[in-house]
């Protein structure tokens, strides 16, 4: 095989294991609006919460030591040495869980009923509260995230390939990065337990109804608020699942609540309602990008395209497809 | 009715006293443009602190300076332009110099803050031909400068390769910002002259995501790369180069791309590499002692005291430290302690760090001597390398002090800053 064939399907394969991980991001958007009808802006600043939290579980670091030892003179910073990290992420879990329910509690109960661009400009206010909230609680370090999941590259596939190019031809071999490939197979498996969850279990059901029709939903005796709970819940865990594989590739800091800018195309392309539609919307945008980046920016001798890149793709698709790949169609009758 | 005029009557009493106090008590106001939210706040806070702490020692221990105490309202610019402007803005008014911690807010400051008459002062970033002080009066960019940078990376290389570098690749991995392109310039001057290829691989802002630019790299394997990142980035790209097995020893980043936060997040992958530096690591000075002494042991330490001693609360030392003797060297100037922001400026622009101030100021070989004059405001530009050591997790300085190339860089900025003053019509200084 010729090297530049080679170099071509190692960008792609590249490509498409980013855009796993923008899915993970965009999964949990796609949750909350399907259940709720809310754009969770703050859904980027979910995943940085719970990467600091899993990280501040895993040392243990008291919450809100700063705040604490600055009122009251005392020196507490840690209150338990290191803890497994299976022990951390089920603590961690909890938290979501709690952050859920009060989400629920204090602003969504308020905001019943109210026009989608409340409930958006509801989730703005949410997101800097609690980037703020996550940066009193934990800090604003750099924290290293290690919970096993193996990082860098593929030794094995670097020599499997390295002797597939013609003769003569100087090839090192195809990169992949392990972690990404370990994105891969926890993405396959949460859309597959979120579809059995759907189809087969009584609030999976429930999800659903609420999804396609609220009031129709509540007067089957479905709880909207339970629902929604659940539901955040949900989304919650998703984030932690990005935060803990963007957080083991750069360190967790507060960046990684931009994160949620990668998943906006994701979801153009892909559909706002449609957990597939996510998946493939995220390996279509990764592949783009990285496709764009090297061969476009390569041929005009320019960089930093794939940004943007992902962006013109997701403003292409919405010219022709409106309600994105899976999207449910719109339809308005007078 | 009468209920809204005592409210109103209020507020304006309360805004009155308010500025008030900030005249009365604001002697020597050295306003801070800090980002300790957003993006960049890992790197930003350390800094700030390092400011903060050695202005709270100064004010405790000396008294101020020359009796006079400092003020230091921060504002928050979560190292966004546009924001920067507006706490220059807000604070301009009585400040005797600006610290804008970003090369981009530098740049919308100087035509700004010279027609104020503020000074600006970028250590060690900014635009580099503020050196030239015949062209920018109020703008001043020592120790050394991103020029200064490049040409010192390229010189360790050379040194490296027994001064040949004609058939090597070397590629630029740079921050696509003002700040990331600044040294692009120098170091094309310098691939003619020693006949190096160099590579250029932006990285838009935060950096996050570089798979495609390390595939690049992977592809084209240069010999070395040279890094101007910033934040998330340059951890990130350190992590991928171990992902990908570059020799971390062929891997610089210049002085914004060496501390602690770019390094731990790759953990043993980040040993070898190599980062610029003009100054030192570490808690063995006097400063170190006197701010336990005078700020962290009263309870006063700014945030939780975790970063003191690291790379950039060390820079964020040395930096106060230059702009509080500047206000030394102004009260001597002219005989007062109530110092303008022009005679601030005077202090600046004759600030003489030489071995023995150094040591006086609590400084002793923490960083290279330097002086700025009317001419030269970027100081020595002399930078040494530092490389990190994963298992000890500590940065070790492998080379002496250096200078880079002045031939070029010295022409570049006599070209550059020649151009400013002709697009500006600013006659010429220190004749």
């Amino acid at each position: 095989m010729s090297v530049e064939l080679l170099n071509f399907i190692e960008t792609v394969l590249n490509g498409l294991m980013s855009g796993i991980m923008y899915s993970l991001v965009a999964l949990g958007f796609v949750l909350i609006f399907k259940a709720s009808g809310v754009f969770n802006f703050a859904q980027g600043v979910f995943a940085l919460f719970a990467a600091l939290t899993l990280v501040g579980f895993q040392t243990g670091q008291v919450p809100f030591s700063h705040l604490i030892n600055e009122l009251f003179g005392t020196k507490f910073h840690h209150w338990y040495p290191e803890i497994h990290s299976f022990l951390a992420i089920f603590l961690t879990i909890l938290t979501m869980i709690v952050l859920a329910w009060i989400i629920e509690r204090l602003v969504l109960k308020h905001l019943v009923n109210q026009e989608p661009i409340i409930l958006f400009m509801a989730t703005i206010g949410l997101a800097f509260v609690l980037e703020g909230v996550g940066d009193l609680m934990w800090g604003s370090d750099v924290k290293v995230l290690d919970v096993g999941i193996p990082s860098g590259g593929s030794v094995w596939l670097e020599n499997a390939t390295i002797g597939l190019a013609s003769e003569g031809s100087e090839y090192y071999g195809m990169y992949i990065d392990v972690l990404n490939v370990w994105a891969t197979v926890i993405a396959v498996f949460l859309v597959t337990a979120l579809a059995i969850f759907s189809q087969y279990t009584k609030t999976g059901r429930a999800l659903r109804a609420v999804a396609d029709d609220h009031q129709a939903a509540l007067s089957v005796g479905i709880s909207l608020r339970t629902i929604w709970v659940f539901v955040w819940a949900m989304s919650g865990f998703i984030a932690m699942v990005a935060g803990i594989m963007w957080g083991t590739e750069s360190g967790v800091q507060f960046s990684l609540s931009l994160i949620a800018l990668k998943a906006l195309p994701v979801l153009i392309l892909g559909g706002f309602t449609s957990i597939p539609g996510a998946i493939i919307g995220g390996l279509l945008i990764g592949v783009g990008e990285k496709l764009a980046e090297i061969y476009i920016g390569g041929l005009l001798d320019i960089g930093a395209i794939e940004n943007w890149f992902a962006y013109f793709m997701a403003l292409v698709f919405l010219l022709f497809r409106p309600q994105g790949l899976f999207g449910d169609k719109i339809i308005e009758r007078v | 009715m009468r209920l809204k005029k005592l409210f109103m009557g209020m507020a304006v009493s309360v805004i009155a006293i308010g500025s008030f106090l900030e005249v009365a008590t604001a002697d020597l106001k050295f306003p801070m443009l800090v980002y300790r939210t957003g993006a960049y706040a890992p790197n930003g806070i350390p800094n700030a602190d390092g400011f903060v702490d050695y202005y709270r020692m100064i004010n405790a221990r000396d008294g101020g300076i020359g009796g006079e105490k400092i003020v230091f309202p921060e504002c928050e610019t979560g190292y966004k332009t546009q924001v920067g402007v507006e706490c220059y803005e807000k604070h301009k008014k009585g400040a005797m110099v600006f610290q804008p911690m970003s090369t981009g807010i530098t740049y919308q400051l100087i035509p700004k803050a010279t027609a104020d008459g503020v000074t600006v002062y970028s250590t060690g970033y900014g635009r580099t031909s503020a050196k030239n002080g015949k062209v920018f009066k109020w703008i001043f960019n020592a120790p050394a400068t991103y020029w200064d940078g490049a040409s010192i990376a390229i010189r360790h290389i050379l040194k490296q390769n027994l001064g040949n570098i004609r058939s090597k690749k070397i590629a630029l991995v740079y921050h696509n910002s003002a700040y990331g392109k600044e040294p692009i310039r120098t170091l094309e001057v310098l691939a003619k002259k020693h006949g190096y290829k160099l590579m250029l691989l932006p990285v838009d802002h935060p950096g996050q995501e570089q798979k495609a630019t390390w595939l690049k790299i992977r592809k084209s394997r240069p010999d070395y790369i040279l890094m101007w990142g910033w934040g998330v980035m340059n951890s990130v790209a350190i992590k991928s180069a171990a992902s990908i097995k570059f020799p971390m020893e062929n891997f610089i980043g210049i002085w914004w791309s060496g501390s602690e936060n770019d390094v731990l997040p790759a953990g043993a992958g980040a040993n070898g590499y190599k980062a610029l530096t003009f100054n030192a690591p570490g808690t063995d000075y006097q400063v170190h002692k006197d701010i336990k002494k005078y700020v962290h042991e009263k309870g006063n330490a700014s945030g939780d005291g975790s970063h003191f001693g690291t790379v950039l609360y060390n820079r964020g030392l040395f930096q106060a430290m230059v702009q509080v003797e500047a206000a030394n060297v102004a009260q001597k100037m002219h005989g007062t302690s109530k110092i303008t922001a022009a005679m601030y400026r005077d202090g600046m622009e004759n600030v003489n760090l030489d071995a023995k101030r150094m040591e006086e100021l609590g400084f002793k070989n923490f960083s290279p001597p330097f002086k700025n004059t009317c001419e030269n405001h970027g100081g020595s530009g002399l930078a040494a390398v530092q490389q990190w050591d994963a298992k000890a997790k500590k940065w070790n300085m492998i080379t002496d002090y250096m200078y880079g190339d002045s031939e070029v860089v010295s022409k570049l900025i006599a070209e550059d800053s020649a151009k400013y003053a002709k697009e500006q019509k600013i006659a010429l200084r220190c004749k």
